[in-house]
C-alpha cells in the first residue's frame, strides 16, 4: 500500500480528493459491468409483475446514477453557471455527459416536429445494451431505461423535471437496432422558458 | 504491465473498458434498491452474494477464453491467477495473497483499491452490510466451476475503518473432473 493511498482513505469520504480530470478517470471492464446489469435484471425479472415494474424498477437505479453524475461533473468541470436553457442541457447530456457515461457522445439529438415539449437523443449502438438480448416474451422491454434513468436524474437536478423513455427502433443498415430516448419535458419547465424568453427580449 | 506471474502467464488482452465510476454509481444504486427491497441487511448479503456467484460461474467462462493461462497446479496457484489476472482484466485492480494458512488451504486476497467501493460511505444503521459481497459470490462462483469449492468472507472492510479490503478464501473441496460421458460411449 502506498503512502498516498493511504492518506486518500483515511479522510472522511466527502473530503476526499476527486480525481481532477475527466482523462485520469479509472476505467473497468465493459464485461464487469455486463455481469451486473444482467444479474440486477434477472434479479428484477424475478420479483417484478410485469415490464412496466420492471422498466420503473430500473429507471429508479439509473435516476440515482443521474443525479449523482451531474453533481460530479459539475463539480469536476468547475461549472460556474447553471445551464438554465432547455437546449443547453440537452446538449450537455447529448455530448459531454453521453461521453463520460457511455464513451462517445450520443448520435443525434432532435425536437419533435410537432411538440415543443419533446427531444429525441438517439444512440446507434448503446453501450449498455449492447450484450443484452431481449426475448420475445419481454418484447416491450428495452435494457436502455438504465441510460433513460440517468437521462432523468441529470435533467432532474438541474431543474428541468421531464419523463424519459427508450425505445428500440429496427434499422434496415444496421446489426443492432436503434436506441432513441424520448424526452417530455414537464410543462412547468416550458412555462419558465417562455417567460425567460419574454424577459430577454424586454 | 504484469510481471511474476504464475508460470505460463501472458498478458491478458484488454478489454473493452467503461468508466469505473458509472459502475461504482450503479453498483451503489442497485445494493440502495436491495436495502429498501429486504430490510433484513443479512439477507441483502445473501443476496449479493448470490447475484456475484451467478455472475462468477459466467465470467469464468470467458476469462478463461480471453486470458492465455496454463493449467494451475495447485490451489496456491489458482489464488494467484485470481489476484494477478482476473481481478485485472475485470476491474482493473490487482490483490496481493497473503496469509496462507499452514496446511495451505486458506488466503487472503488483499485489495486497496476496490472501484465497486468508491464514493462509499456506511451508514451507522448499516454496519452488518458486507457492500463489496458480490466479489465473494463471484470468487466463489468462478472457482467452482474449475471444481474447486471455496467459502469467502470478509474479514477487513475500508468502508468499516479497516486498512485494506481482505477477501478470506478457504479451499473446502478439491474435486477431480469428472467427464460425463463413459470411454466406450
Amino acid at each position: 500500500m502506498n503512502a498516498r493511498q493511504t492518506a486518500k482513505h483515511s479522510l472522511n469520504i466527502v473530503d476526499r480528493p476527486l480525481t481532477k480530470n475527466r482523462a485520469e478517470v479509472p476505467t473497468v471492464s465493459l464485461s464487469a459491468f455486463a455481469y451486473l446489469f444482467s444479474e440486477y435484471i434477472q434479479y428484477l425479472v424475478d420479483r417484478a409483475n410485469s415490464i412496466s415494474e420492471l422498466e420503473d424498477r430500473l429507471e429508479r437505479v439509473g435516476f440515482e446514477v443521474g443525479l449523482r453524475v451531474l453533481e460530479l461533473l459539475s463539480y469536476r468541470d468547475k461549472a460556474l453557471r447553471r445551464k438554465t436553457d432547455v437546449l443547453d442541457i440537452l446538449r450537455f447530456i447529448h455530448g459531454p455527459a453521453w461521453q463520460y457515461l457511455f464513451g462517445k457522445t450520443a448520435d443525434d439529438l432532435q425536437q419533435a416536429a410537432n411538440a415543443d415539449d419533446e427531444y429525441y437523443i438517439r444512440d446507434y449502438d448503446l453501450l449498455i445494451s449492447r450484450y443484452i438480448s431481449v426475448p420475445r416474451s419481454y418484447e416491450a422491454f428495452n435494457p436502455g431505461t438504465l441510460a433513460a434513468g440517468m437521462m432523468r436524474g441529470m435533467l432532474d437536478s438541474a431543474g428541468f423535471p421531464a419523463r424519459v423513455t427508450a425505445h428500440y427502433m429496427a434499422h434496415k443498415d444496421r446489426p443492432r437496432p436503434i436506441t432513441t430516448f424520448m424526452i417530455k419535458l414537464e410543462p412547468s419547465v416550458l412555462a419558465r422558458q417562455a417567460q425567460m424568453e419574454a424577459a430577454r427580449k424586454g | 504491465m504484469l510481471r511474476g506471474g504464475p508460470p505460463g502467464a501472458r498478458n491478458a488482452p484488454s478489454l473493452e473498458q467503461i468508466n469505473a465510476e458509472v459502475f461504482t454509481l450503479t453498483y451503489g444504486s442497485i445494493v440502495r434498491q436491495l436495502i429498501s427491497d429486504f430490510e433484513d441487511i443479512e439477507e441483502v448479503n445473501k443476496q449479493l452474494e448470490q447475484m456475484g456467484y451467478n455472475m462468477g460461474i459466467r465470467l469464468v467462462d470467458e476469462f478463461l477464453a480471453k486470458a492465455k493461462i496454463t493449467r494451475c497446479s495447485s490451489f496456491k496457484d489458482t489464488a494467484e491467477v485470481v489476484a494477478k489476472q482476473a481481478l485485472p482484466m475485470f476491474l482493473n485492480v490487482s490483490a496481493n495473497v497473503a496469509n496462507w494458512s499452514p496446511d495451505q488451504t486458506e488466503c487472503s486476497l488483499i485489495l486497496t483499491d476496490n472501484p465497486l467501493a468508491d464514493f462509499v460511505e456506511l451508514p451507522e444503521e448499516h454496519r452488518d452490510l458486507k457492500y463489496c459481497n458480490v466479489l465473494a459470490g463471484v470468487v466463489r462462483g468462478a472457482l467452482e466451476m474449475v471444481n474447486m469449492e471455496v467459502e469467502c468472507r470478509w474479514v477487513g472492510d475500508m468502508l468499516k475503518g479497516d486498512d485494506c479490503y481482505e477477501l478470506r478464501v478457504k479451499l473446502k473441496e478439491h474435486r477431480d473432473e469428472k467427464f460425463p460421458y463413459k470411454d466406450d460411449d
